[in-house]
């Protein structure tokens, strides 16, 4: 569990984050949407110690960042995992040596270990025969789970996504957020994903946080997010002509049982 | 690390010493021609072409020039390969899972270049040989001519100090390049323009630090 308290981060006279609270659960995939410039990308920096916040704490399972030691931080790297926007595989790797880097460079596992752990994670991520290729032999779909296995090989107990769909067609998208979303529940880790793609919300925002202007303007989950009547919210969900059409034709549905 | 290190000493080191060993031989060539052709007055001995270019090469040539050449080569690459990881989110990647990217990147391509005096030995070695191949077989002067004037006035110094100075542009030509490759901003354009301003800046750099050695050691 990731609880963040009052957190407040300041780029010159840009205050990007304005006292932020919220709690991610463990074994949940929680997202972080809203617009861009909202601050949904230094909240996710901050969260993950890219960023230092000016005021509030955030606490890992209780664990206060800002109090810990250096060796302490540097521990708690190996317990992150993060898919980034643009996967940030290394190009001149092999997906085998991509998944197993965190391995090689924080545990001492022999190289027939790390080949099987790679092998297991790869399988799960349903990439089999993909060890010996490079990244750019791969689709933008493989080279995010490919980028998935790397962030879960070392069993994180933390899961950062930036954007994990972005560049995805729709059906890859869906099975890009299974995949999270199943790992999450399978491995118990508390996910944290910064999207603003709907359908990822609609389908895995177990707990979603809503930020406008760098304040959190609402937060709930996918179902509440559907009946909630706050107007930033709503405006932001039904951005798009496909959504606007589908509200449409519902509330259409609701004053025709109403008359009736 | 060590795989890192072997890498970088192949990709850096091995992997120059092709262009290396072309360049310093058709110089070394030139040299001993351009020599010999200004010497018209035959009260010089024919000697002075291999003493010449014995001390262009070593004094020079192989030290300072092959470093402008290499920060063509390695530092664009360095540059390039480092601003790449940088654009494409790699070296975030890194520091996320805890890894100190600076060290890892830079640290490597640091050592495999303590190995650069072994580059520039060889292009001395060679630059010379190209200017006897083109002394002796072009007509200019006789072998032994040639072999009696390589030897002349040798001061053991003179290699001392193209050593000393060839592995102080073997640090500036590992750091200054992957500083403008680690800290770039922007795009692949970007990436670009981050490799011509490092091999101007490696460059203006090597020209400076040659001044200032040779007048604190030969003046």
């Amino acid at each position: 569990m990731i609880e963040v308290n009052n957190i407040e981060k300041s780029f010159g006279d840009a205050h990007v984050l304005k006292g932020i609270s919220t709690v991610f659960e463990t074994g949940k995939t929680n997202l972080i949407i809203g617009r861009s410039g909202s601050g949904k990308t230094v909240m996710l920096k901050t969260l993950l110690g890219i960023h230092t916040p000016e005021k509030g704490t955030i606490s890992f399972d209780g664990r206060v960042y800002s109090e810990m030691t250096p060796d302490e931080k540097r521990k708690l790297r190996t317990e992150v995992g993060m898919v980034f926007q643009g996967s940030a595989l290394f190009d001149s790797m092999t997906v085998e040596d991509n998944v197993g880097f965190p391995l090689k460079m924080f545990t001492s596992k022999r190289s027939r270990e790390v080949r099987e752990r790679v092998n297991v994670v790869l399988d799960r991520v349903n990439l089999k025969d993909a060890n010996k290729k490079f990244p750019a032999e791969l689709s933008g779909g493989m080279q995010k789970r490919v980028a998935i296995a790397r962030a879960i090989v070392n069993n994180p107990k933390y899961l950062f996504c930036d954007e994990p769909n972005s560049g995805l067609d729709p059906e890859t998208s869906i099975v890009i957020d299974e995949l999270i979303q199943e790992i999450t529940k399978e491995y118990d880790i508390t996910t944290v994903i910064n999207t603003h793609d709907m359908n990822s919300v609609l389908q895995i925002g177990e707990k979603i946080v809503f930020l406008k202007n760098g304040i959190k303007e609402w937060e709930g989950n996918n179902e509440q997010i559907l009946e909630t009547r706050n107007k930033s919210i709503v405006e932001f969900v039904y951005s798009s002509d496909l959504f606007k059409k589908v509200r449409e034709s519902l509330l259409a549905e609701e004053n025709e049982e109403d008359n009736k | 690390m060590k795989p890192l290190i072997f890498k970088e000493i192949d990709d850096l080191i091995v992997g120059s010493l092709g262009i290396v060993a072309f360049i310093s031989f058709f110089i070394g060539g030139v040299v001993a021609i351009q020599t010999a052709l200004n010497l018209t007055n035959p009260l010089i001995p024919k000697s002075l072409i291999a003493f010449a270019t014995r001390q262009s090469v070593i004094l020079e040539f192989s030290p300072t020039f092959i470093s402008i050449i290499m920060a063509g080569r390695a530092g664009s690459y360095i540059t390039s390969s480092i601003g790449t990881m940088r654009v494409t989110e790699q070296i975030d990647a890194l520091e996320v899972m805890g890894v100190n990217a600076l060290n890892y990147l830079v640290f490597p391509k640091i050592i495999a270049f303590i190995l650069y005096p072994f580059v520039i030995s060889i292009s001395m070695f060679l630059g010379i040989l190209g200017g006897m191949m083109a002394g002796v077989y072009g007509g200019f002067i006789g072998m032994e001519e040639f072999i009696q004037g390589i030897r002349t006035d040798f001061i053991p110094f003179h290699v001392f100090y193209a050593f000393l100075k060839t592995f102080v542009f073997g640090f500036i030509l590992a750091t200054i390049p992957s500083f403008h490759g680690f800290y770039m901003k922007g795009g692949a354009l970007e990436v670009g323009k981050a490799s011509t301003t490092s091999f101007v800046w490696t460059s203006v750099v090597i020209i400076l630090v040659n001044y200032i050695i040779t007048q604190l050691l030969l003046s």
